[in-house]
């Protein structure tokens, strides 16, 4: 099943290795992201004033180009996926403003473009137990999810999972033969892009949350954000005083899944990070072809 | 004419309703679901604004209802039909609004309590051979009891119960202790329900009110818990369920009761330690349009109040912090009540909500706003008390459809009028007070339920004018 994909600017470029897992897993389980032929970026904020509708522009050329590609679209970025996902929602509700948008762009979009993020993808159409099966390395670690902000709220337009009390990711690393790990800091907000003009913000609420996840006895986080994924992980990074040993590696879902449907380590894009994963994952070796699915 | 009332439901309202009716030499059978009277009053510490103890205050009732001469009471039963027969008197001009004067004749299955009433001399043998425990639901489930019990000290009747729902077994019997402990031979384990048919002139419901069972919704997740919890829309709950040093207002109750589990120390569940910091949270499910009930529960903001009054009566040296939205203290000496919470008693009074409360090296970190000054607030609290909604109880809206009254959308009666009628429940004969209308506090619900004892007497006394009047 071919899936139209918009990858957005931080997985071709920061993040290239969540891009590279995300694919890597969705063909391993039958599902092609194929990325849209013309995209640029969304513009990374959903516009909040009222009458805003210089920043639709980006979006919903991005949605027209989905349209194009057969009526829906696919993203792995958090913050990419809560923009067109709004984007959508209020070009629904809003004719006029769709109208307006369209007598810009030149373009006649309809308003009816699916927006998924993959973890959606998984649960609805490929499900947990059919996950699980196809597990050949199963983690045994202890995964401590991080949903963050932008993949759950506003729930009135994202409607992905409840934003107070998550589970996707949970039954996610679950599938995967991990331990999902609760701590109460996981839908706390990260700091976002404070981390660019103002990184002491970031880098508090950081520690906070690595603290806590560390506290409930986590050996991973995991996220589906970019952004999420280096505010988490940057601040534990080699300062002059060395590593404090208290470091937690923080990883996109996408690498433990391909890691867990034992793909190829180049897959895995485990270096890229400054906290390194790889000492966990080298002892866990895979399970012969007759033990999948055995866990 | 039949000149014998039902009332349904033995809280304080239906107490107040059936002692005013047989006050007045009229018939009453009382009933009640439970195997003890006095509903949820009888959980009560003490009392607002007296601070009275609720049991003191109570217990003389109890007991006249239960040694009322013109008073059947009948615990563990439950009306299951209500048929009206028109017209048991010929037929009359219409003395309540709305109808014409009639009478009910209702079913209700007594439900087997297997200890034979006139036997029982509540010696309390049984329970210590029982080798069942299970949550007593008397304490909300902070203590034990047996599967063969009295609710508390207090209980009227006086007399032990069975669980057959926790008992090892009945059929076939598969324990037989408690029988043998039994001098008095009261214990009947072949005993089954029985249905009882009564004609009754009117009827008076008192149903009164359950608390909004908050679910284990805490902000991240089960704690220590593999599964996921059921999961509501209406979920605003605190981690209460999840962490037993959660709790709601009556669990607190109970706690501050000298009858409690604790003998009226206040001690936290979880390491049975006196908790220093406690938070109350208020409008747990009410006045929450988007994830509980838009209703307010009215007697919180009161209740918190005397909780925290009475925590710093029994711990000196704590410190209360109240979360709230507004102070609705209306009511005579209410304000005042409240404005001694906060100055002689020292409570913290905090405006705005909480949004998460998790545990943290031994203590409950809540983090909330403070809406006055726009700081977001973390208190290391030792205990968490949420002031959970007043709800109507399990099974209104079936005793609504039986009798053919009505109810809201959250499953209160609705009375014919809201301001001019407030205790006809529309259908002639048929009365109602306390809780099960509305929330609403002690005071409130014992004028109620005289009112509605004042409908029926009024009924039953101009139909009794009527009949002489025919008779000359």
């Amino acid at each position: 099943m071919g899936i139209p994909y918009f990858p957005g600017c931080t997985l071709s470029t920061k993040a290239r290795n969540y891009d590279r897992s995300g694919r890597a897993v969705a063909a391993a389980l039958g599902l092609e992201l194929v990325e849209l032929a013309e995209w640029q970026c969304c513009g990374a904020t959903f516009p909040l004033m009222v009458d805003d509708s210089m920043a639709l522009i980006a979006p919903t050329r991005i949605l027209y180009q989905a349209q194009s590609a057969g009526g829906r679209v696919a993203t792995l970025c958090a913050i990419c996926f809560n923009v067109l996902r709004r984007s959508q929602a209020l070009l629904k509700r809003d004719p006029q403003m769709l109208e307006r948008i369209n007598w810009f762009t030149e373009q006649e979009y309809r308003g009816e473009v699916q927006v998924s993020h993959l973890l959606e993808i998984l649960r609805d159409d490929v499900g947990w137990e059919a996950l699980a099966e196809r597990v050949v390395r199963p983690l045994r670690l202890r995964v401590a999810p991080y949903y963050g902000c932008l993949l759950l709220r506003p729930y009135e337009e994202i409607g992905l999972d409840d934003p107070e009390d998550p589970t996707i990711l949970h039954d996610l690393v679950r599938a995967l033969g991990a331990e999902a790990v609760s701590f109460p800091y996981n839908i706390e907000c990260c700091g976002s892009y404070l981390t660019i003009k103002e990184p002491e913000i970031p880098e508090t609420l950081s520690r906070d949350i690595v603290a806590s996840a560390r506290e409930h006895g986590a050996q991973v986080l995991v996220t589906a954000c970019p952004l999420c994924q280096f505010n988490l992980d940057y601040p534990q990074r080699e300062t002059e005083a060395g590593r404090t040993g208290n470091e937690i590696p923080v990883l996109y879902f996408t690498q433990l899944m391909a890691i867990a449907l034992g793909l190829p380590e180049e897959d895995w894009g485990l270096e890229e990070h400054y906290v390194d994963a790889r000492p966990l994952f080298t002892l866990t070796p895979a399970l012969s072809p007759e033990g999948r699915g055995s866990r | 004419m039949i000149y014998r009332a039902l009332v349904i439901g033995s809280g304080i309202s239906g107490m107040q309703a059936a002692l005013d009716i047989a006050n007045s030499g009229f018939e009453v059978i009382l009933v009640e679901k439970e195997p003890s009277i006095g509903g949820h009053m009888a959980q009560l510490s003490e009392t607002f604004p007296t601070l009275d103890c609720s049991q003191c205050i109570l217990t003389p009732r109890t007991v006249e209802v239960g040694q009322h001469p013109n008073i059947r009471l009948l615990t563990l039963s439950e009306v299951v039909a209500c048929d009206y027969t028109r017209s048991v008197t010929p037929p009359s001009p219409p003395l309540t609004r709305g109808g014409e004067r009639g009478g009910f004749r209702v079913r209700i299955v007594r439900h087997p309590r297997y200890v034979v009433e006139g036997k029982c001399t509540a010696c309390g043998d049984c329970t210590k051979v029982c080798p069942v425990v299970v949550p007593n639901e008397f304490d909300r489930g902070l203590a034990a009891r047996r599967a063969i019990y009295i609710p508390h000290p207090q209980a009227v009747p006086a007399i032990y119960r069975l669980d057959s729902a926790t008992c090892l077994g009945l059929f076939p019997l598969a324990c037989g202790k408690c029988a043998e402990a039994c001098q008095p031979h009261a214990i009947d384990y072949d005993m089954g329900p029985e249905t009882i048919e009564a004609d009754v002139g009117a009827i008076i419901v008192a149903t009164g009110y359950e608390l909004y069972q908050a679910d284990g919704h805490c902000g991240w997740g089960p704690m220590g818990t593999s599964g996921h919890p059921e999961r509501s829309e209406e979920s605003a709950g605190y981690a209460y369920m999840v962490h037993p040093d959660v709790m709601d207002g009556l669990e607190f109750e109970r706690l501050l009761s000298a009858s409690g589990p604790t003998g009226g120390q206040v001690i936290r569940p979880s390491d049975r330690r006196v908790p220093k910091e406690v938070v109350f949270i208020q409008c747990v499910g009410s006045r929450n349009p988007e994830h509980g009930l838009p209703y307010c529960s009215k007697i919180c903001c009161m209740y918190t109040a005397k909780h925290a009054i009475l925590f710093k009566h029994r711990v000196p040296d704590g410190q209360v912090y109240v979360f709230y939205m507004d102070i609705r203290a209306g009511g005579k000496g209410y304000e005042e009540f409240v404005t001694r919470a906060m100055e002689e008693d020292d409570t913290v009074y905090i405006r705005g909500r909480v949004s998460k409360v998790f545990p943290r090296d031994g203590k409950l970190m809540v983090w909330g706003v403070d809406t006055l000054t726009g700081n977001k607030v973390e208190i290391a609290a030792d205990l968490v008390v949420v002031a959970a909604a007043m709800m109507p109880a399990e099974g209104s809206r079936r005793m609504a459809e039986m009798l053919g009254i009505s109810v809201d959308e959250f499953g209160f009666y609705t009375s014919m009028n809201t301001e001019m009628s407030p205790v006809e429940a529309g259908v002639p004969g048929v009365f109602l007070a306390g809780a099960g209308l509305g929330p609403q506090d002690i005071p409130e619900t014992v004028a109620q339920a005289s009112g509605a004892a004042a409908k029926v007497l009024t009924l039953f006394q101009s139909a009794k004018a009527e009949e002489m009047a025919e008779v000359e």
